[in-house]
């Protein structure tokens, strides 16, 4: 019974850290990840933010979404700019020149920062041990400058630059393990999490942030604009992307993996990629191999969490 | 529109969640109306507003904000009870 | 009493940031600058400076996180030189537009390729429009002074910008010199602590870095760039100050034997002191010569270069590196620029010498200043010429 409040929406904290008047898409489930997130984080948080959407939409000069401080230098460098931050406010703290007290130093930045471009800063300060938290929020493509591929793009989606054709399936590889490469850091909490599911969300957030060292969490963010599909079905997809194991979410613990949410029996694929523009070139073929791929993939997180 | 003199040092913002003045609620097609009969007070609908544009009423039902909500719709395609039908915007 | 030592240049510069108190150090290694790195992590390791050294994994990094650090309100340093300045490039104009004070030694290097370790101008010439007060040395006691007074410079509220002192590498970084090395009373009573109104902090939240479209982009810049500007003064009483306190003055342009010359010589950095010794040479057989050296690169001091080569006819400017295809050295472009409206403006001649590492002797000097004048009377098929290349 005492669990039960934590699924109540009501008792969720009522605050907006990140405020309405966004200029994001309409239906964007980037921004619903990212207003959840910072509802977890609380006050006592500094936002360390990548070049991106959630940065364009939520910081038109003079305007701001942000509650929180909040520093934007550039598109790669969010993790080293924590870094900073991190160690400016310990050595601080010790020479007693900055108020004492925990604050949740925490940087973000898409799938295209955090993976590609970023993969760097973020592995430095992985390596580093800097009490932080990063969080990637994944569209799968670099939507703000018009939905080009990533690393972390599905095979088969269309994006601008893998466009499907006579020779092209669309985006030729598979989706980059990035909580693995977070995993192999040894840093002590790693999560994937869904804004579908947003108490499984806001309690991973929370971990992250009470985790003593690096935390690294990816977010599944639906992106009605990147992805051809509705803006009011943004939160039904995030959630068929974790049934049919597109997004499986799990968590790993000082390199202990759980599988936060499972089923008998995972979705078809088609339930999830049907509404969706990115996906509708393809045939029944690859629709089988992709699925098939995805299952093994559920099937090894559950033995790496049963071990 | 502002001077160059009035740039503050760094174009820093210094007033937090500015941006609550810019009104998207211009943007909308479709508004989220509310059948209160069928509304358990849940609050899914609040939870996942990518706009924080649905809060809570004193007495418990939510607070639609029309300044800022875009009308995506995913409340009411995310309500159990179905208690929010979508109405296009006439003006 | 601060006393004179014989030192490294380099130590100079860790003593200097040592004495400052920085509270966040974040730097990758490159030669030449390494040992400025390593005397500091030593310090940290000693307990000697309590700060926090963050071994970042690229020059990218380490002035991303010197950007997080200052924006926290955390007195901050870094040091790098030539690949490492470019790989920093991108981050550099972010402090200087949100305003974060900083100070960065910079050690001269060429650029590859081919790749060279050895110093010249290329680096800091690829800087030179990131909006940095940028700062040149000329020896070891002037890397230990102007290290000192960048931070204050940089944290003033008048200022607020970061500051590159600039230091010639090898030539400059790895000699051994008497130098005096400031106490630490002296620089607490010089230097105070740096306050930072917009500091990243829960308990007042500001927003750093914003998005401008271009209705407002222009306004932000031109606001930028009036500050720029107009820190040279601020730089000159803090300069003053330093002077008036410990008895060693700089000045934005520094003169030697100018005021009578007709012929004058600008250099910047290192190689002016060798330059001094051919000025000698020539007054001596009765040449109405003089040396002129830029200290302040950025914000250029214009008026100041204009009233000490008042009596100029013509101005031969070394330049130690090359605009590919340009103009002429980008220090001479400078210096013409500076005198183009003038009624009575000299003939200016550009010469490229001392690339990566090469080095000009007081003969060289005096054959540039021969050739100079050849030229002024005689004209040249280029716009500039390179000196000290076999043919
Ligand atoms: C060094 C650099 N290269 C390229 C860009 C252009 N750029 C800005 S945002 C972006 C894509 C962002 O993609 P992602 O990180 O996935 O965030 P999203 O917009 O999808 O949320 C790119 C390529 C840049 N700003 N800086
Ligand atoms: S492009 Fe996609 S991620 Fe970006 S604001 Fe629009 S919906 Fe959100
Ligand atoms: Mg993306």
């Amino acid at each position: 019974m005492e669990k039960y409040g934590l699924y109540t929406p009501r008792v969720a904290p009522q605050k907006e850290y990140f405020a309405a008047g966004h200029r994001a898409c309409v239906g964007c489930g980037e921004m619903l990840a990212v207003r959840l997130v910072c509802k977890a984080l609380g006050k006592e948080t500094i936002v360390i933010n990548s070049t991106g959407c959630i940065e364009i939409v939520s910081s038109l000069f003079p305007d701001t979404s942000w509650e929180v401080p909040w520093m934007h230098t550039l598109f790669e460098n969010s993790a080293a700019v924590a870094s900073g931050v991190e160690s400016a406010i310990k050595v601080m703290q010790r020479k007693g020149k900055y108020a004492d007290g925990k604050v949740n130093v925490v940087a973000m930045g898409g799938d295209g920062a955090t993976l590609d471009i970023g993969m760097q800063a973020l592995s430095g300060a992985m390596e580093r041990g800097h009490d932080f938290v990063y969080v990637c929020y994944d569209n799968e493509a670099y939507m703000n400058t018009g939905i080009q591929r990533s690393s972390a793009t599905p095979y088969g989606a269309m994006t601008t630059t893998s466009p499907p054709g006579k020779k092209s399936i669309g985006q030729q590889t598979w989706k980059k393990d990035m909580p693995a490469i977070a995993v192999a850091h040894n840093i002590p909490y790693v999560a994937t999490a869904s804004p579908a599911y947003p108490f499984d969300l806001m309690e991973k957030v929370k971990k992250a942030a009470a985790t003593k060292g690096p935390a690294y969490l990816q977010i599944f963010s639906p992106c009605p604009t990147g992805w051809r599909s509705a803006g009011e079905i943004s939160v039904k997809l995030a959630r068929l992307a974790v049934e049919t194991g597109a997004f499986p979410l799990y968590e790993v613990e000082n390199g202990k993996y759980n599988l936060t949410m499972d089923f008998e029996k995972l979705r078809p694929i088609t339930d999830y990629m049907k509404p969706q523009g990115r996906y509708r070139h393809l045939t029944e073929s690859d629709i089988v191999l992709i699925e098939k791929k995805l299952h093994e993939q559920v099937q090894e997180l559950r033995d790496k969490s049963s071990r | 529109m502002l001077s160059w003199k009035d740039i503050p040092m760094g174009a820093i913002v210094q007033t937090p969640g500015s941006a609550k003045e810019y009104r998207t609620g211009d943007w909308r097609s479709q508004r989220p109306v509310w059948d209160l009969s069928k509304c358990i007070k849940c609050g899914l609908c609040y939870i996942y507003c990518p706009d924080a544009s649905i809060g809570w009423k004193d007495d418990g039902y939510p607070q639609w904000d029309e300044f800022h909500c875009k009308g995506c719709g995913i409340c009411a395609t995310e309500c159990w009870t179905k208690a929010i039908n979508l109405v296009e915007e006439t003006e | 009493m601060a006393k004179k030592v014989g030192t490294e240049v380099s130590f100079a510069v860790a003593d200097a940031v040592k004495l400052a108190d920085v509270d966040v150090i974040a730097a990758y290694p490159i030669t030449p600058q390494t040992h400025i790195v390593e005397k500091l992590s030593e310090y940290v390791a000693d307990g000697e400076l309590d700060a926090e050294y963050i071994c970042v994994e690229s020059e990218h990094s380490a002035m991303s996180a010197c950007c997080g650090s200052s924006a926290t309100g955390a007195r901050t340093f870094t040091a790098t030189a030539g690949q490492g300045l470019e790989l920093m490039h991108e981050v550099l104009t972010i402090p200087a537009s949100s305003r974060l004070p900083m100070v960065a030694a910079i050690c001269n290097r060429a650029l590859s390729g081919p790749l060279s370790v050895w110093g010249d101008h290329s680096d800091l010439m690829g800087v030179r429009d990131t909006g940095w007060i940028q700062i040149i040395a000329e020896n070891g006691q002037d890397v230990h002074d102007l290290t000192i007074a960048a931070f204050k410079i940089s944290e003033h509220k008048d200022v607020m910008f970061p500051v590159m002192v600039h230091m010639d590498g090898f030539h400059l970084t790895h000699v051994i010199e008497p130098i005096v090395i400031m106490d630490q009373e002296d620089v607490d009573k010089f230097l105070p602590p740096f306050e930072y109104n917009n500091k990243l902090d829960p308990a007042s939240p500001v927003s750093q870095g914003t998005y401008a479209p271009p209705h407002i982009y222009p306004e932000i810049k031109k606001a930028q760039d009036v500050a720029l500007v107009n820190s040279k003064e601020t730089i000159k009483a803090i300069w003053k100050e330093y002077g008036d306190l410990f008895g060693r003055y700089y000045n934005p342009i520094e003169t030697y034997k100018t005021d009578d010359a007709e012929t004058i010589l600008v250099t910047m950095g290192s190689f002016s002191e060798t330059a001094s010794l051919a000025i000698d040479k020539l007054r001596e057989q009765g040449k109405k010569v003089g040396l002129l050296r830029v200290r302040l690169w950025r914000p250029f001091p214009f008026a100041e270069l204009r009233d000490a080569a008042k009596s100029a006819k013509t101005m031969i400017v070394l330049d130690r590196a090359l605009s590919f295809g340009g103009p002429a050295g980008p220090l001479c472009s400078e210096i013409r620029s500076a005198f183009y409206q003038e009624k009575n403006r000299p003939q200016i001649i550009s010469f490229i010498s001392g690339l990566g590492g090469r080095d000009i002797d007081p003969e060289d000097f005096e054959a540039m200043i021969a050739r100079g004048e050849d030229i002024a009377k005689n004209g040249s098929d280029s716009e500039y010429e390179i000196l000290g290349v076999r043919e």
